[in-house]
């Protein structure tokens, strides 16, 4: 292993000595991978250059853009129509944004199905939430710097939900704002911390990657296997070139939004001045937002809304704890993989209804749909890891494949 | 006997292909994010200033700002013009007739720009009566050529045409 690294150089060893910048990169290139992991374990990498992508493209963008409620909305139509490849870069950042969401959606539904938010991930799990949670924090206050109608409408109803808070509610808003309404103070704010939140990410993310290479990536299977032995790959090349090819297909995509659609994931309200004496019909958050935002419309009470809304995100952060089950893998859980894909509908059906109006029968789906989300968590979980029968586990990673069981054809 | 050679001549192709492409793509994402940085249109499309000059007086000169820089335009008097254009070109350490350096002898219209470190020299001051730069102590002539400190050539000619008796483009 890594630990015992020497570099063969005689400069090498007197740089390695003082700073193990050359122990930490053979770390990395030899870091036993489970060898059976499948595609659903690259979106790591994905997200990584995702995190490196917004950032880059961010920086460009902030020489360009300025930050004052009568110049923003100008200073986009200037990086759009005058600055060289400014429409590119900043069609990168903005399709960027959902590109991020729809990776991380995937990546923490991959760690639902295989149960790698147990024990001994914990702590990567819950640095995954903050992540997550930072993520949503930062791509709202992005949406609000064009300080077009969506902008100026979502950031008066989102510091609204403040408002809700007993007694003291009215001055969290103010402080937010800094002022009586979204205006000039409140876009020079969001700019900043904007700026900022990204590279709290990165830290988190480094935090994140660390806890992750003490046990080990989970795998396919969900079994703890030795280290390293047969049932392990070094990470490089194996993981590498493969994390590569994935992220090349997700480019593809990437690409077919920035070239053809870039405008289809937002919204054409924003192409509009923030105008403070009207509200658009609609007001709708981003796609990536929407599941929380039916939570909020389906609770018919101000402040019960935006409890339900923190706690729908604050939950996930208790999940190793509701699920208690000893055995990790969705495919040695019979019920349990029901009960996931069941959550799947269930959030994908709050995002529709989170897209419409909150009235007659969206309303009531979206209420039901609610009602389940927690009830999965809250009641499905902790009963199903107590009573459920799991099916028998393997010994290694290498023993399915070698004994030719077939009970792995669905992964 | 020759499978494994040929073999290996494929690999090496379908790597130098893919390293080829891959540097390829790779440059191709760098350089709009270094382009960025350039002029933008908005810009270029300032590169060109038309002055009204029927109001300068004999002997006055005004500034004006073109691309982000000063212009100046003089109105030279007649013994300005015949200073400038007696001085021999061996005294001069930018060897420049002022014949070359003026459209018409009375307009002498330049970039006011210390060629030395860039600072905006003062007009008539100096041991030449032409400019003379606060910063470092470069003196100018009436053709706003370099005739004593550290600056190393005359002062730039920007392009520029007449487009009446009353009227400059600069650009």
């Amino acid at each position: 292993m890594s630990d015992h690294y020497t570099p063969s150089s005689k400069f090498g060893k007197w740089f390695n000595d003082r700073l193990p910048l050359l122990s930490l990169s053979a770390h990395l290139r030899e870091y036993p991978t489970p060898r059976n992991l499948n595609y659903w374990w690259t979106f790591g990498g994905i997200l990584t250059f995702c995190l490196m992508s917004q950032i880059i493209t961010g920086v460009v963008l902030g020489m360009h853009y300025v930050a004052h409620a009568d110049m923003a909305f100008n200073s986009i139509e200037h990086i759009m129509r005058d600055v060289n490849y400014g429409w590119l870069i900043r069609y990168i950042h903005s399709n960027g944004a959902s590109m991020f969401f729809l990776a991380v959606y995937i990546h923490i539904f991959r760690s639902l199905f295989y149960g790698s938010y147990k024990s001994p991930r914990e702590i990567i799990w819950i640095l995954g939430m903050l992540i997550y949670l930072l993520m949503m924090a930062t791509a709202f206050m992005g949406y609000v710097l064009p300080w077009g109608q969506m902008s100026f409408w979502g950031a008066t109803v989102i510091t609204n939900l403040f408002s809700a808070v007993p007694l003291v509610g009215e001055s969290i808003t103010e402080w937010l704002w800094g002022g009586y309404a979204v205006d000039n103070p409140t876009l020079t704010r969001f700019f900043s911390l904007h700026y900022l939140l990204p590279f709290l990410i990165l830290g988190l993310v480094v935090l994140h990657i660390w806890a992750l290479h003490v046990p080990g990536n989970n795998n396919p299977v969900g079994i703890d296997i030795k280290k390293p032995s047969s049932d392990t790959v070094p990470f490089h090349p194996y993981i590498t070139i493969k994390d590569l090819f994935a992220l090349l297909v997700f480019l593809i995509i990437f690409s077919g939004f920035v070239f053809f659609a870039p405008n289809i994931l937002g919204h054409s309200d924003n192409y509009i001045q923030a105008n403070p004496l009207v509200t658009p019909k609609h007001i709708v958050p981003e796609w990536y937002l929407l599941p929380f935002y039916a939570i909020l419309r389906s609770v018919p009470d101000k402040l019960g809304g935006v409890i339900l809304l923190f706690a729908s995100i604050f939950i996930l952060m208790a999940l190793p704890w509701l699920d208690s089950s000893k055995v990790r893998s969705a495919i040695f859980r019979p019920i349990y993989k029901q009960f996931f894909w069941l959550l799947m509908v269930d959030v994908l059906v709050l995002g529709y209804m989170g897209a419409m109006p909150a009235e007659g029968t969206y309303l009531l789906i979206a209420r039901v749909a609610t009602a389940y989300y927690f009830i999965h968590f809250i009641v499905i979980l902790p009963i199903l890891s107590k009573f459920e029968k799991t099916e028998s586990l393997p010994l290694s990673i290498s023993d399915p494949v070698l004994t030719g069981r077939t009970d792995r054809s669905d992964v | 006997m020759d499978k494994p050679d040929k073999k290996k001549n494929r690999r090496d192709f379908i790597f130098t292909a893919s390293y080829t492409i891959g540097a390829v793509g790779l440059g191709a994402t760098i350089w709009p994010l270094i382009d960025q940085m350039n002029p933008d249109s908005s810009v270029k499309a300032l590169s060109t200033t038309e002055v009204d000059i029927s109001q300068i007086q004999p002997g006055k000169s005004i500034t004006v700002l073109w691309r982000g820089k000063p212009v100046f335009i003089k109105r030279r008097t007649q013994s300005e013009i015949s200073e400038a254009q007696s001085v021999k070109l061996e005294e001069l350490k930018h060897p420049e007739k002022d014949q070359d350096r003026v459209k018409k002898p009375e307009w002498l219209v330049m970039l006011g720009i210390c060629t030395h470190l860039g600072c905006v020299p003062l007009s008539d001051k100096g041991e030449y009566q032409g400019w003379f730069c606060p910063c470092h102590g470069s003196h100018y002539d009436t053709s706003g050529r370099i005739r004593k400190g550290p600056a190393p050539v005359n002062m730039e000619i920007p392009k520029y045409t007449f487009i009446d008796d009353n009227t400059i483009k600069i650009g």
